[in-house]
């Protein structure tokens, strides 16, 4: 992707060309979007279907089913944050950091201020100022990675790579190593309203938000337009800088948000949390259809990638704690994301080469 | 002189020399044969990595799975050693740890060379999956008893020297540092695949029609900086008398923070050896040393997080000043 201006009337042509090429492409890929959407809906159907026949009894138990309901909520909303900045063709790789320091930061004011060991303040104060602490946290970290990507100009991933190791190492040395305790958050890692847990509820409301601002808002439409051909987005008039700050500092909110339902469902935050939510978060996003080079990807298909993947992570830690024990599990799930996300990358390089194919026989 | 004072080796190698100062003055002990010694065989291991990933960032590409494919090495020639040969001495151990690095190695170069796909995507689905293959299939349990030729190894000095206390020991490691350090060099600066890999950092098209087989180079790419990250992991075993299928895993920011800072740059294709083996100094004094200028250790990662965007922050600026610029993910 080389952003030259083009200088001469024939490179303009040139350029003119290839973005109706562009065009083509996405409006053949937004056709088969909603055919990828199906695609995925009957993975985590089939998933699902065969962990219930293979695991009788267990797979499909209401005990299990609560439990898979409040663990897929936290990287989900991860999810969220990595997938809008790969939509410019970006990638937030401090994410974790992020949420983590969010934790830290939220943890800290409820147990100095509230709680048992603190100043005894209510929690009816200790808990929305927790809240917006680890929300500002979150922006602030994400507006850093922002400024970092657009004014100074830094590739995404050494960006975010020093960012994320600054982050988690501010958490190190706040805490100075060991986690922050507090059950003041319980009620947003436990509680439920209506019979639907909290954590679901965000997860959805976010879904929303998110789906709401993709496809209906102005923002929604150069984050997409930035991702799918930076040069097209320069000569429209799209300021990409500040649509990159946005982007950046909304995947560091995001991240503030999981902060917060880690620390709920964990009753502690610790700085080194969740260090395999990188690699699981763009398993997902990937197998969610969207794209790395950015411009392509829907919620949609991300909430069913992670559906998929948190039947996919309960079934095969069932299936390996029977057969291995414990610890083999957790280790055999490490392989398992790591050769999937390998295999969906196959799998599509495949299907995009017959696509291309489809469209223009002989090219 | 301006173009030697704009160059970050020039900057690296300024700041190498305040620090040392500033650490020096605060405490003397610093200076001492022993410590110096102490300083190289800590960054024995780490400038065995350094060149690999030099390699792969100057290609324009980046590789976070060499540290899992280090321990894997080491892991699986040591159990090897054990199981068949308990007596071999110390290269056999290499020889073993530098195969299956280039195999693993070889395995990343299949993905990113035959499908395109991005190396930060692979090598971080890499990472995990050797590392739980190791743990899964392998084994998870740390060997302490390695075979009695890694003992002698770590305890064997090419220079000893007397002093009041003990003796100050040049462990022979670090001619394995300087091997990769001038092969690297030499590849990069006097063969055609290291033009090869330039070119291809600077722009793949370009590479391409100048004549370059970039997938070859990318086989190769790879399968180098296994081969190194196997030879390093043997190292780092033998140095620290276990095999522990949990180390190593989880440094790679330190080794990326080194290459960077030493001025290597993930687009453009640019990249020095001197440059890297600065890098790595820098980064092992600042590691090793903060405690001494009263900087505690919990801090470490914030520093290696500085250190990134600090190497990474100059040359952007300077490049946009120059009109350039770049941010996407599929160029990597």
């Amino acid at each position: 992707m080389s952003n030259h201006p083009p200088s001469n009337p024939e490179k303009m042509k040139k350029n003119m060309e290839e973005k109706t090429a562009n065009n083509k492409k996405s409006l053949s890929s937004r056709l088969s979007m909603s055919s990828n959407t199906l695609r995925l809906l009957i993975i985590a159907i089939v998933i699902f279907v065969g962990f219930s026949i293979v695991l009788p009894g267990k797979f499909l138990s209401i005990r299990n089913l609560q439990s898979m309901a409040v663990q897929f909520p936290e990287f989900g909303i991860l999810t969220f944050a990595i997938m809008i900045t790969m939509l410019t063709g970006g990638i937030d790789l401090s994410i974790v950091g992020t949420a983590n320091l969010s934790a830290i930061v939220a943890a800290l004011i409820l147990t100095r201020l509230g709680g048992d060991g603190g100043a005894g303040v209510s929690m009816l104060i200790t808990v929305p100022l927790a809240l917006v602490a680890a929300l500002v946290v979150g922006s602030l970290c994400g507006l850093f990675n922002g400024f970092l990507v657009s004014k100074v100009g830094i590739t995404p991933i050494l960006a975010t790579l020093g960012t994320g190791a600054i982050y988690t190492g501010l958490s190190f040395v706040i805490t100075g190593g060991p986690a922050i305790t507090t059950t003041q958050l319980a009620f947003i890692g436990s509680g439920s309203i209506l019979g639907v847990p909290i954590p679901i509820i965000v997860f959805v409301l976010l879904a929303i938000a998110f789906v709401v601002m993709l496809k209906r808002m102005s923002f929604g439409f150069n984050v997409y337009m930035l991702g799918t051909n930076p040069t097209a987005a320069l000569f429209s008039g799209i300021n990409s800088n500040s649509i990159l700050i946005r982007t950046y500092w909304l995947a560091g909110l995001v991240a503030g948000i999981a902060g917060i339902i880690f620390l709920g469902r964990a009753n502690s935050a610790k700085p080194d949390f969740g260090s395999s939510f990188i690699l699981l978060t763009v398993l997902i996003a990937i197998l969610g259809g969207v794209s790395y080079t950015g411009g392509f990807g829907t919620v949609a298909g991300v909430v069913l990638a992670v559906l998929s993947i948190q039947f996919l992570s309960t079934g095969l830690n069932m299936l390996m704690l029977e057969l291995f024990g414990n610890s083999a599990a957790i280790f055999f799930r490490q392989f398992a994301w790591g050769a999937l996300l390998l295999l969906v990358m196959v799998l599509n390089y495949y299907t995009e080469k017959r696509r291309n194919r489809a469209i223009a026989p002989g090219g | 002189m301006k173009r030697l004072l704009s160059r970050n080796e020039t900057l690296v190698a300024i700041t190498i020399i305040g620090l040392i100062l500033l650490i020096g003055l605060n405490n003397p002990s610093f200076f001492s044969l022993g410590n110096i010694f102490t300083l190289l065989r800590t960054s024995v291991v780490m400038g065995i990595l350094a060149m690999g990933v030099l390699i792969v960032i100057v290609s324009g590409g980046i590789d976070v799975s060499f540290t899992a494919i280090a321990v894997f090495g080491l892991y699986v020639a040591v159990k090897l050693m054990k199981a068949y040969m308990p007596d071999a001495p110390i290269w056999v151990g290499f020889v073993i740890a530098s195969i299956v690095g280039l195999g693993l190695g070889l395995i990343n170069a299949f993905f990113i060379a035959q499908f395109r796909l991005p190396t930060l995507i692979v090598t971080l689905g890499t990472l995990s999956m050797f590392q739980g293959f190791l743990l899964f299939a392998i084994g998870n349990e740390i060997i302490r008893d390695v075979p009695p030729s890694m003992k002698d190894f770590a305890r064997s000095a090419i220079v000893r020297i007397p002093l009041e206390r003990g003796t100050a020991n040049l462990h022979p490691a670090i001619i394995i540092t300087i091997a990769a350090i001038i092969i690297t060099w030499l590849l990069l600066n006097y063969t055609m695949l290291g033009r090869g890999i330039y070119a291809l950092g600077g722009s793949r098209e370009a590479a391409e029609r100048a004549g370059f087989n970039v997938t070859r180079i990318q086989y190769f790419i790879y399968g180098f900086v296994g081969l190194l990250s196997g030879i390093a992991g043997m190292t780092f075993g033998s140095l620290a008398r276990q095999a522990n299928p949990q180390d190593i895993v989880g440094t790679e920011l330190n080794v990326i923070a080194a290459v960077v800072l030493g001025g290597a740059q993930l687009t453009g294709g640019y990249g020095t050896v001197l440059g890297t083996v600065l890098g790595v100094i820098l980064v092992v004094i600042a590691n090793s040393s903060l405690i001494l200028i009263g900087v505690p250790t919990v801090w470490q990662r914030v520093v290696i997080g500085l250190i990134i965007l600090v190497g990474t922050g100059i040359p952007a600026v300077r490049a946009r000043r120059a009109g350039k610029r770049t941010f996407g993910l599929a160029d990597v």
